[in-house]
């Protein structure tokens, strides 16, 4: 496990616990209270530690190379999963995946980011940076899942859409402005949840959802903390400071009412217990579920264009 | 200091400030422009008589929302819209100085509350709900206040049931307000699926330059997507993809002509022919 800077003490402490452990075995001495009391000591650090982080390290523990992606998710939440693949149009973008999956005996459509793990991964998923072939993916899968009146659940986890020649030649812009478009007009449910990193349009290219979640250290923002300090700050080492000015996290989004629901994580991060997280997660998608299932179709709509017709803070 | 030394020093602050961006405010600036394509310097009288299109090569110089209004609405017939949504600062955000001076100063350069005009005039006797965009106001960039304009004309124009045109000139979403303005791309681009399914005409007119957030949004989902001939169109920008890449793109990339090529939008208008375009497309839709 890759351990983060500010997590060091963290393990310094952990570190003497191990040699007292040890030490008591070796030297066959009771270090039982002393044990105890460092354990708690411990504990409670790693408590107000992870209580109190700051953007930027909330944003490192977002960007964790362990942390559980798309496919861990599926894994641990669904007890059937079908993958569709392709736009039809001569590409399988592999950063994003979807299928129809079924989670706690409900169908629905489960499209997502992926990243990868390994270097091997992450070559084939791109990082988690989709190209306009893979929102065009995604909406053939929506319109899919409206059409046979799945619920959608989508889970976002990207650094933003792919930067690249073909990307424009083929519009990566547009991909993403007619997602956003063509979500509003979905007539059945939709759920995103924020997993990770959740940077800029190609982040909202599948998140104009009914009800949008966030994981308790992941992310969302207009622009990453780095892009916004070199073009701001003409200084990319200013992230920090970005990533303050931008209020990134879950509990601001919160309150400018961009969330509707922080979901809370295990202690240290999702990656220190995927199964768990996956818990969590399934609970708070179930409720989600559970709120839109009586809607109409046209009530749906409108609840998701009330939803977004309502952001922004201006004087009028 | 000869003449011809003085042209040349001012041909070169002018290639490192189209660089940057940044426009020199001198007061040769004021008489004289240099263009951009053909390095011809032009009395700026003459260049603004011809529309702010260069008559040696028929470059097109960036233009504000008013010069854009008088250029394609008929006189007199413009009624601005929605002018009480004003800015705020709702992250207090601060970077090299603070947002509510930047929006001081993007008030005082450019003249403008923000960045768009919305209202309705007539296009050759046709009536049109219109938003304009403004790169003086801080780069045209998408906050709050031109997601909502926006949305309140396409919701207007819902209403009254009038053939709406946006044209675009934005560096993008609005970094100052984070997430609020990343919302306003799905807001505005939820107004456009209102439109679409009560079947009136959206038409989007690219003009240089429209990046980010607002070409990955109401920008590219018209149902007749127009650029304005050599405008710079493209989501990411040209050096983000350089670094990515790691290799030089080509001189005509992100450019209207290029766009055209590779499918993306529908034509490319110039400057002298876009009222006439734009009123024909209204007229050929409207088979009553």
């Amino acid at each position: 496990m890759q351990i983060l800077e500010f997590e060091k003490p963290i393990y310094k402490m952990e570190e003497k616990i191990e040699e007292l452990k040890k030490l008591s075995v070796d030297t066959n001495m009771d270090y039982n209270d002393e044990i105890k009391k460092l354990e708690n000591q411990t504990e409670e650090y790693k408590k107000e530690l992870y209580d109190s982080l700051e953007p930027y390290q909330k944003l490192q523990i977002a960007r964790h190379p362990q942390r559980p992606n798309f496919l861990d998710y599926v894994h641990y939440m669904c007890e059937d999963f079908i993958e569709f693949h392709g736009d039809r149009a001569g590409t399988d973008d592999r950063a994003i995946i979807g299928g129809i999956a079924k989670i706690d005996g409900r169908s629905v459509m489960l499209v997502g980011t992926q990243k990868g793990k390994t270097t091997k991964e992450n070559l084939e998923y791109n990082f988690g940076m989709p190209q306009p072939q893979g929102y065009r993916k995604a909406l053939r899968l929506f319109e899919h899942a409206s059409k046979f009146n799945l619920p959608i659940i989508t889970l976002v986890d990207t650094m933003g859409a792919y930067p690249g020649m073909q990307a424009e030649q083929t519009g990566q812009g547009i991909a993403i402005a007619v997602n956003l478009k063509e979500m509003a007009k979905l007539e059945v449910p939709v759920i995103a949840v924020i997993t990770g990193e959740g940077c800029s349009g190609g982040a909202l290219g599948l998140a104009v959802a009914n009800k949008v979640m966030i994981l308790e250290h992941a992310y969302y923002t207009v622009i990453s903390p780095e892009g916004c300090a070199s073009i701001l700050w003409r200084d990319a080492n200013m992230a920090r400071e970005a990533a303050n000015a931008l209020k990134i996290t879950g509990q601001d989004l919160l309150q400018y009412g961009i969330v509707d629901e922080v979901i809370k994580e295990p202690l240290g991060g999702a990656h220190y217990d995927p199964c768990a997280m996956a818990g969590e997660l399934k609970k708070s998608l179930l409720a989600a579920l559970d709120e839109y299932k009586n809607m109409s179709a046209q009530e749906l709509k409108e609840d998701r264009y009330n939803k977004f017709r309502h952001m922004g803070v201006f004087e009028q | 200091m000869t003449l011809t030394d003085w042209f040349n020093k001012r041909k070169m602050q002018q290639i490192a400030a189209r660089a940057n961006d940044v426009k020199i405010d001198d007061s040769i600036s004021k008489l004289w422009m240099l263009c951009y394509n053909c390095n011809s310097q032009l009395p700026k009288k003459d260049l603004e008589k011809n529309d702010m299109v260069c008559p040696n090569c028929d470059y097109h110089f960036r233009i504000g929302a008013r010069d854009r209004i008088k250029l394609v609405i008929d006189e007199g017939t413009f009624v601005e819209m929605f002018q009480n949504i004003k800015g705020k600062d709702p992250l207090k955000f601060v970077d090299t100085q603070p947002y509510s001076e930047r929006q001081k100063s993007a008030k005082e350069k450019s003249g403008l509350d923000e960045a768009v005009i919305c209202g309705v005039g007539e296009i050759n006797g046709q009536k049109a709900a219109i938003a304009v965009m403004d790169f003086d106001y801080m780069g045209g960039s998408m906050g709050s206040v031109v997601g909502e304009k926006v949305t309140l004309i396409m919701e207007h124009a819902l209403k009254e049931r009038l053939p709406v045109i946006a044209f675009t000139s934005s560096g993008g979403a609005r970094m100052q307000e984070s997430a609020l303005s990343l919302m306003q791309m799905a807001k505005t681009s939820c107004a456009v699926a209102k439109l679409n399914e009560a079947k009136i005409l959206y038409i989007t007119v690219l003009t240089e330059p429209t990046f980010g957030g607002v070409t990955a949004s109401f920008g590219t989902i018209g149902d007749i997507i127009i650029a304005e001939k050599g405008a710079r169109i493209g989501f990411a920008g040209r050096r983000v993809i350089e670094q990515t890449i790691k290799q030089k793109l080509p001189a005509d990339f992100q450019t209207a002509e290029y766009l055209l090529k590779y499918g993306q939008i529908d034509f490319i208008v110039t400057r002298k022919e876009m009222k006439e375009k734009l009123s024909k497309l209204i007229e050929l839709h409207s088979n009553k």
